[in-house]
C-alpha cells in the first residue's frame, strides 16, 4: 500500500547553540513536504475514482424513486433485506463457482509455476511469455472461444460423451444430458481458463524466490523430495498462493460474462443480477445495494481467510 | 478465552490515563469532531440522489448550427447499413454527402437497446448534448425517450419525402401518432426459425412446439428482449399483445417459466442465436426475420415460419435527441432514405422490411427475388398476421421488465 511507504522518519536536529540559516530552514521543511507531494496524484486518483463513487453508491442504495421522478435518499436500508431474501441463491452460486474456479486454478497453477520456476531452464521466458499471451486479445473473444470447444457437435464434446465423462458429470449436476455449453461446467471452465494467468504469476514469482540451496539441504537431511515440498517449497510460497487465490476468486466471483456466455438461465451469477437491475429494470437503489453486499461478503471471506492463512507479508 | 482478572492498580492508572489523556483521549473535542464528521457525511450521501430524468416542461432549448456545419452526427446498429463488398464504402452515404455537401459521421456504437440508454442517460437527463445528431432505436425506447421529453419534434417541411412515402402500417404507433417525434428506419418482423438438420426433418410452427416439443429438449432458444418472447407467447395463447394486461402478462411469463424449469429451454438471447442455429446447437428459435434472409443464403438447412397465431412486428427509429447541434441536417437525412430509390438500396443490403411505401419496383431493378420477398416487402397476407406490443407505462415497464428479468436468471 502505498500509505505503508510514506514519509521516512525525520529526525529532529539536536539543540544547536549557532542560529541556522532561513533558507537551510526552508530547505528542509521542502524536503519534508515531498513525500506527501508524491503522494498526491495517488491520492487524488483514489478520491475521484474509488472513494466518489463509493459514496455515490452508498447514497444511491439507500435512496427510493423511479426513473421519471428522481431519486431521493429516504434512508429505506430495507432494500438490503430485500435484496438479499430474493437474490440470495445468486450470491451462493457466484461464491460456489468462483471457489471451485479458484481451487482449480491452483491445482492446474501450481505445477505449472513450479515447473517454470524450477525447471524450465533457458525455456522460462518463453513460457511466462505464453501464460500472458490470452492478453493479448480480448476478454469478450476469449469467452466466445470456448462457446465453439464447447458446442455440442464439437470434437471434445462428442469424445467426452464417448468415454461417459459426461454421464458422471450430469450425476453431479454439473452438465444436463450431453452437452456442456449451458451447464455450470462451461461456466466453470470459463471462469478458470480466463482467471489462471493471475494465478500462475504470483505463484511463479514466490516460488522463483525461494532458494534451491534449501532443496538441497533437504535433502541432506534424509527428506523425501515430496517431504521437501511438504515443508520447505509449499510453505515459503505461501505468500503466492495466498495472493493468486485472492486475485482469481475476487474478480471471478463478481464476473458476469462466463455466465452470461456460457451459462443459462440457472446459472447467471450476481453479478448478472447488478447489471440487469441496473440497466434493464433501472432499479437502482437494488442494484447499488447488492454492490455492497457482494463488497461485504468478500471483504468477510478475504479477511477470514487471511486471518487463517496467516500471511502478513501480503503485498 | 482469558479468566476475568482484577487488573493492578497501575495499569487501573495507565487504562485511565490512556483513556483521558493523549491521543486516545475521549475528550469533548474528539467527540464533537466525530459527530461532525457523522453529520458531513450524512448530508453528503442524502445530497447525492438521482435527479428526475424527465424532461418534459422543462426548456431545453436546443441551437441548431445546421447552416454553417456541414455535418450530421450517425449512430446506428452494426451491419444496419448498405456496404460495398470491400467494406470500405456506405453508398446511400456517399451519395447524400455528394448531392448535398452535408458530411455524415457515421458511427456503429449501438448493440443493444438496454446498454445504449445506459449510456445516454446521464446526459440527456441532465439536459446536455450527447454528441449525436440521428440516432436508431427499437420503439419500446423511443416511446420510452419520447416520454421522458429526450426527442426533439420534426419539421414537416423538411420532411417532404418522408411524409409522402411512409407505408400506411408505420403511421400511428400508439406511443408516437402521427410520427412527430420518429420515423421509422427498419421494420422488424419477429418469426420462428429453426435447422432443418438439427431437427431431423421436422418442421417447427409454433411456439407450442418450441415451449413443450420433447424432442427439442435444451436445443430452444427465445429472445432476451422482453417484448418480443412476450409478444410471440401471448399471441400463441390467443391474447393480443396490443391489449396485454397484468394477468395476460403474468400467464405467459407463467407458460414460458414451465419451459424454463423443465430445461427445454437453452437460452435467452439476442442477436447471437445466429451462430448457434447455423452450428445446430439451437434445433429452433425465436428470430429476426432480416437475419434469416442473409443466414439462409450461407445454409439452406435453416428455415423459418410465420406462425398461424401471428407474430410480433416492431420498427427500428429514428430520433433526433435534445440539443443536437444539426437538426436540420438530420432531417435532410431522414427524408434522403425514404426516396423510394435509395431505400431500395439500402433493403437491397440488409434485408429488413423496408417502411417505405414505392420501395419495390427499384428493389426489382437491383434483384426480382428480394422483391417478391414478403419478409421484405410485406404483402396483405403478412399484414393481416402482424401484431404490435402496446407501448407500457413507466409503471407497468418496470414491473414488466423486473417479472421478465427474473423469468431469464438476473
Amino acid at each position: 500500500m502505498t500509505a505503508a511507504s510514506a514519509p521516512a522518519p525525520v529526525t529532529e536536529a539536536p539543540p544547536d547553540p549557532v542560529p541556522v540559516p532561513a533558507a537551510l530552514k526552508r530547505a528542509a521543511r521542502r524536503r519534508r513536504s515531498v513525500p506527501y507531494l508524491l503522494l498526491l496524484a495517488g491520492v487524488v486518483w483514489l478520491l475521484v475514482f474509488f472513494v466518489a463513487p463509493m459514496v455515490y453508491q452508498a447514497s444511491t442504495s439507500v435512496q427510493t424513486g423511479s426513473l421519471d421522478t428522481g431519486f431521493k435518499v429516504t434512508w429505506h436500508f430495507a432494500t438490503y433485506w430485500d435484496a438479499l431474501t430474493e437474490y440470495w441463491p445468486h450470491f451462493v452460486r457466484s461464491l460456489v463457482y468462483s471457489g471451485i474456479a479458484t481451487v482449480l486454478c491452483l491445482a492446474i497453477g501450481y505445477p505449472l509455476a513450479y515447473t517454470i520456476a524450477f525447471r524450465a531452464g533457458r525455456w522460462r521466458n518463453v513460457v511466462l511469455v505464453l501464460v500472458i499471451a490470452p492478453f493479448f486479445t480480448s476478454f469478450l473473444i476469449r469467452t466466445l472461444a470456448w462457446e465453439t470447444i464447447l458446442a455440442d457437435q464439437s470434437p471434445l464434446v462428442s469424445f467426452l460423451n464417448d468415454i461417459h465423462v459426461l454421464d458422471a458429470t450430469t450425476w453431479l449436476g454439473l452438465t444436463e444430458g450431453h452437452r456442456v455449453m449451458a451447464t455450470p461446467l462451461a461456466v466453470v471452465c470459463g471462469l478458470t481458463y480466463n482467471f489462471l494467468p493471475f494465478m500462475i504469476l504470483p505463484l511463479y514469482t514466490s516460488l522463483e524466490r525461494v532458494d534451491g540451496r534449501l532443496h538441497e539441504a533437504s535433502g541432506d537431511l534424509y527428506a523425501t523430495p515430496f517431504t521437501t515440498f511438504r515443508k520447505v517449497t509449499f510453505p515459503l510460497s505461501m505468500p503466492g498462493v495466498v495472493a493468486g487465490t485472492l486475485l482469481t476468486f475476487i474478480p471471478a466471483s463478481g464476473d458476469y460474462i462466463n455466465a452470461e456466455l456460457l451459462g443459462s438461465t440457472n446459472q447467471k451469477m450476481i453479478g448478472n443480477v447488478i447489471q440487469s437491475q441496473f440497466l434493464r429494470v433501472l432499479d437502482y437503489p437494488t442494484a447499488a445495494a447488492l454492490s455492497f453486499i457482494l463488497m461485504a461478503a468478500i471483504l468477510a471471506i478475504v479477511t477470514l481467510y487471511i486471518r487463517r492463512a496467516g500471511t502478513e507479508e501480503l503485498v | 478465552m482469558e479468566q476475568y482478572e482484577p487488573l493492578s492498580p497501575a495499569q487501573r492508572a495507565a487504562t485511565q490515563r490512556s483513556m483521558t489523556n493523549g491521543r486516545g483521549a475521549l475528550a469533548r473535542r474528539s467527540l464533537l469532531r466525530a459527530g461532525a464528521l457523522g453529520a458531513v457525511a450524512t448530508a453528503g450521501l442524502t445530497a447525492c440522489g438521482i435527479p428526475a430524468a424527465s424532461r418534459t416542461g422543462s426548456n431545453t432549448p436546443s441551437t441548431d448550427h445546421s447552416a454553417t456545419e456541414k455535418i450530421v452526427n450517425f449512430s446506428n446498429w452494426t451491419e444496419y447499413i448498405d456496404v460495398t463488398d470491400d467494406g470500405k464504402h456506405r453508398p446511400t452515404l456517399e451519395a447524400f454527402t455528394k448531392r448535398t455537401g452535408i458530411k455524415v459521421n457515421y458511427t456503429e456504437d449501438i448493440n443493444d437497446n438496454v446498454e445504449f440508454f445506459g449510456k445516454i442517460k446521464p446526459q440527456l437527463s441532465a439536459g446536455q448534448d450527447t454528441g449525436r445528431d440521428l440516432m436508431v432505436l427499437t420503439d419500446w425506447l423511443a416511446a420510452r425517450m419520447i416520454r421522458l421529453g429526450w426527442i426533439q419534434q420534426l419539421n414537416p417541411a423538411n420532411l417532404p419525402h418522408a411524409f409522402t412515402n411512409l407505408a400506411q402500417r408505420f403511421r400511428n404507433p400508439d406511443w408516437d401518432p402521427g410520427r412527430a417525434y420518429s420515423y421509422p428506419w427498419q421494420g422488424i418482423a419477429t418469426c420462428i426459425a429453426y435447422n432443418k438438420k438439427a431437427t431431423g426433418g421436422r418442421k417447427v410452427s409454433s411456439v407450442s412446439q418450441l415451449l413443450d416439443d420433447a424432442s427439442l429438449k435444451g436445443r430452444v432458444a427465445l429472445l432476451s428482449e422482453m417484448r418480443d418472447t412476450i409478444g410471440m407467447t401471448l399471441l400463441d395463447m390467443g391474447h393480443a399483445p396490443e391489449t396485454v394486461t397484468d394477468d395476460t402478462y403474468d400467464a405467459a411469463i407463467a407458460r414460458i417459466q414451465k419451459a424454463v424449469d423443465s430445461q427445454q429451454i437453452r437460452k435467452f438471447t439476442g442477436n447471437d442465436y445466429t451462430d448457434g442455429l447455423s452450428k445446430g446447437d439451437i434445433a429452433a428459435c425465436m428470430a429476426w426475420a432480416g437475419d434469416l434472409v442473409q443466414l439462409r443464403l450461407d445454409d439452406p438447412d435453416i428455415e423459418y415460419v410465420f406462425p398461424d397465431a401471428g407474430f410480433l412486428f416492431s420498427t427500428d427509429n429514428l430520433l433526433i435527441p435534445n440539443k443536437a447541434r444539426h437538426k436540420t441536417n438530420a432531417e435532410k437525412l431522414i427524408d434522403y432514405y425514404y426516396e423510394p430509390a435509395v431505400a431500395a438500396q439500402v433493403s437491397a443490403y440488409i434485408n429488413y422490411v423496408s417502411p417505405v411505401a414505392g420501395v419495390q419496383p427499384y428493389l426489382a431493378k437491383i434483384d426480382k427475388s428480394l422483391a417478391d420477398n414478403p419478409m421484405i416487402v410485406p404483402d396483405a397476407a403478412m399484414d393481416a398476421k402482424s401484431h404490435q406490443f402496446r407501448s407500457l407505462t413507466q409503471d407497468e415497464d418496470t414491473r414488466y421488465e423486473e417479472k421478465f428479468s427474473k423469468l431469464i436468471g438476473a
